[in-house]
């Protein structure tokens, strides 16, 4: 059974569809279930690949 | 319109005044660590290193979603290899059951206990919408090289 926009419903009546993508930002995938042409439910699963850096610098003294 | 990953200007003299504590930390209000939150935005949201504190402006919408988003959980304090500091969330951020019918691209982590919400962090990645279903944005491994947040 899983959540759709009609309540919770049993999978094997709906039609399942799967993605991804993977490059150096992310690795994701998706699936999606649909139900007579209606999309009915859409779950994304995100893997963060690129960090945030701060670069800390130092000024030099007397110059 | 777009959104850029950054680690936002702000965040960092934030560091270096004290206004951020993902681990234990000198006498402010407490010494505690701060809470940190994870809110989304849409892919017509401007999000980047100028963010200087959390808001709604570009904030995603939709049913099971609450403004403001959902709790980082900092179980790992921030560590030091080399010359780098790091931090990474310890757990994945969850939008469990919810309907996000408009694209969004970027999350906007910020220190939820500071009293004006100062911005942290702002992570981007594909286009994405939700459907009664879950979002689940998932860590890298918490070290020097791969580190979600780092200073070096």
């Amino acid at each position: 059974m899983i959540t759709t926009t009609k309540g919770l419903m049993d999978e094997a009546l709906l039609d399942k569809k799967t993605g991804s993508v993977d490059n150096d930002n992310e690795s994701t995938t998706w699936v999606e279930y649909w139900l007579e042409g209606e999309l009915v439910h859409r779950s994304a699963h995100v893997t963060l690949k690129r960090p945030v850096t701060a670069f800390g610098e130092t000024a030099s003294l007397g110059d | 319109m777009a959104n850029t990953a950054a680690f936002c200007t702000q965040a960092k003299a934030d560091l270096m005044n004290g206004l951020h504590a993902f681990g234990a930390s000198v006498i402010r209000a407490a010494t505690t660590k701060d809470a940190y939150k994870a809110a989304l935005y849409l892919t017509t949201a401007t999000k980047d290193a100028t963010a200087t504190v959390y808001n709604t402006t570009g904030e995603v919408s939709g049913t099971g979603y609450v403004a403001g988003g959902v709790a980082v959980t900092t179980g790992t304090a921030p560590a030091t290899s080399g010359t780098t500091a790091y931090f990474t969330p310890s757990a994945s951020i969850v939008y469990t059951d919810v309907t996000l019918a408009t694209a969004f691209d970027a999350v906007l982590i910020y220190n939820d206990t500071s009293a004006t919400k100062l911005a942290l962090s702002v992570h981007t990645f594909g286009s994405q919408t939700i459907t009664a279903g879950t979002l689940t944005l998932t860590m890298p491994v918490n070290d020097a090289t791969t580190g979600l947040m780092r200073i070096s």
